[in-house]
């Protein structure tokens, strides 16, 4: 017979955490709604998250579009030669590009910048008592902190994916540029020729999407930081593993409705 | 230092009042039936090995934990059943100095005074703001570190501007942890000051969380001796340390005082 007075676990610890998790989880971007639709609104901390998020991401989000754009012509130009078919490049490279490189280059590269920085910091402002500091201030700690960094990404990190498209087809051009005589107009027209309004909404609708994720995930894990400085590294590392993870889920699904959405 | 026989405490009149207060996490039993009073006025230094609950004593006061039972009466209301605005305007008059300070990192120290003042007050000018947190960096002797960053500054500092962070908002009560805990004697001794400077100053009633018995000495008009989750006794230095009790005479022995 089991003693239920005795009994710590309803399954297993491990089980019990686990569900536990998701509904502390759950709890945490329901109390966002919740919060984010009331004053005080924080513009001023909101602009100043969105230049941490957006312009110290810059230059990264830019090298790599670059790249990612270059690589990517690089790669396809020998398959579509077998072909013949090499003037389909800048359309082959607006589709890849625009619906999906663009935005999951920049949600991973955001998952891994912006992602670490958000848990360690307010894991560290948790494991040093600064949290509960502007609580006994009369400060509520979750608006001022979680709110306005979750805000910040969803709206820093779609700028940012179509910045990265935009340096991505760019560094494609480039490369094209190399081989065949075309002009950076006619490469630009090719590459949007076969992206309808479905496409580029998709593509906003995702980001956004990531956004959100990379800052409610970073400011979870930072917000309940425990165990001192080890738990701040642990906050910072899950906050990017699990942002990266929803990311991928994200994608596909959303790639999923959208591909239903076009049939309609 | 200054006298604290000077000072006027009404003991008429309690600020906090708690009556059989319980708290545990998950296993562990940590205050086991807490019964305790502040007076207007008067600086209560609870004493205590660590672990014994001291810190979580003035968390539940200033409603940072919920107690599993008892009841927690500050400036007459109940703590552990008031709503969040209800909370929040009991905590402008509460004045809470963290064990390690809790200085805004990533704010230099004109910040960290100002944060709680423009959050809390709207439509404050910027002269207003400056001219309030010059006024509570000269009250602690740092009116030169206006433009420093928490980490420029040494631990005794740091506890000082800590104490001008939560002074800026005019407390009526002060809540200190562990004020002299990791700093030399000399500048604990000038954290003991200033904890008398404040009482006398701004009129506040304290509690004075330390396992320092000079601390405890200097500070507090009484001491409520902690063991194990329950006072031990509650009295004035000579009243509690003059006893047979080894629990007690061990905790006193320990700290070299005769």
């Amino acid at each position: 017979m089991i003693n239920y007075k005795t009994r710590k676990y309803t399954i297993s610890k491990g089980l019990d955490d686990y569900f536990t998790g998701i509904h502390k989880a759950y709890i945490f971007t329901a109390l966002f709604f919740k919060e984010a639709f009331k004053r005080p609104f924080h513009l001023r901390e909101v602009i100043n998250q969105c230049f941490e998020v957006g312009l110290k991401s810059l230059a990264l989000i830019s090298l790599t579009g670059f790249i990612v754009g270059i690589v990517f012509t690089k790669q396809s130009r020998p398959s579509l030669e077998d072909f013949g078919a090499t003037s389909w490049l800048p359309s082959l490279i607006g589709i890849a590009i625009i619906k999906a490189l663009g935005p999951l280059v920049t949600a991973l590269i955001c998952a891994g910048k912006v992602g670490s920085s958000i848990g360690a910091e307010l894991g560290s402002m948790r494991v040093t008592e600064q949290i509960d500091a502007m609580e006994v201030s009369a400060i509520n700690p979750f608006k001022y902190l979680v709110v306005t960094r979750v805000m910040a990404t969803t709206i820093a990190i779609p700028v940012l994916a179509l910045y990265c498209s935009f340096v991505a087809l760019y560094g494609s051009y480039i490369n094209v540029h190399a081989e065949e005589t075309v002009s950076i107009i006619s490469f630009y027209q090719n590459a949007f020729k076969t992206i309808n309004f479905l496409d580029i909404t998709t593509a906003v609708f995702k980001t956004i999407v990531y956004g959100f994720t990379i800052g409610i995930v970073g400011c979870y894990k930072g917000y309940n930081a425990t165990q001192g400085t080890r738990g701040v590294g642990k906050a910072a590392n899950q906050a990017v593993v699990l942002a990266m993870f929803l990311i991928f889920v994200e994608e596909v699904m959303i790639v999923q409705v959208s591909n239903w959405m076009r049939y309609f | 230092m200054k006298n604290l026989k000077q000072h006027i405490i009404n003991t008429e009149e309690s600020v906090i009042t708690i009556t059989g207060l319980y708290k545990s996490f998950d296993d562990l039993q940590v205050l086991k039936g807490i019964d305790f009073n502040l007076f207007k006025g008067e600086n209560i230094a609870v004493l205590g090995k660590s672990g014994t609950g001291k810190s979580v004593l003035i968390k539940i006061i200033v409603g940072l934990l919920k107690p599993d039972h008892g009841e927690v009466l500050v400036l007459g209301k109940h703590v552990d059943q008031l709503k969040t605005k209800e909370l929040d305007a009991l905590r402008l008059r509460i004045g809470f100095s963290f064990q390690n300070s809790a200085l805004y990192d990533s704010m230099n120290v004109f910040q960290n005074l100002a944060f709680p003042l423009t959050m809390n007050i709207k439509n404050l000018s910027k002269g207003e703001v400056k001219d309030a947190v010059e006024e509570v960096l000269e009250s602690v002797g740092l009116k030169d570190k206006l433009k420093q960053m928490p980490s420029d500054l040494s631990g005794g500092q740091r506890k000082r501007i800590g104490i001008a962070r939560t002074l800026i908002l005019k407390p009526e009560i002060m809540l200190y942890d562990e004020p002299t805990s990791g700093l030399d004697p000399v500048t604990s001794a000038e954290i003991n000051e200033l904890i008398n400077e404040v009482q006398q100053e701004y009129n506040t009633s304290s509690v004075i969380i330390t396992h320092d018995l000079t601390c405890a000495k200097n500070t507090g008009n009484r001491i409520a001796l902690m063991f194990d989750g329950k006072f031990l006794k509650v009295g004035t230095f000579a009243e509690v340390f003059d006893t047979d009790d080894e629990q007690v005479k061990g905790f006193f022995n320990y700290n070299f005082i005769q």
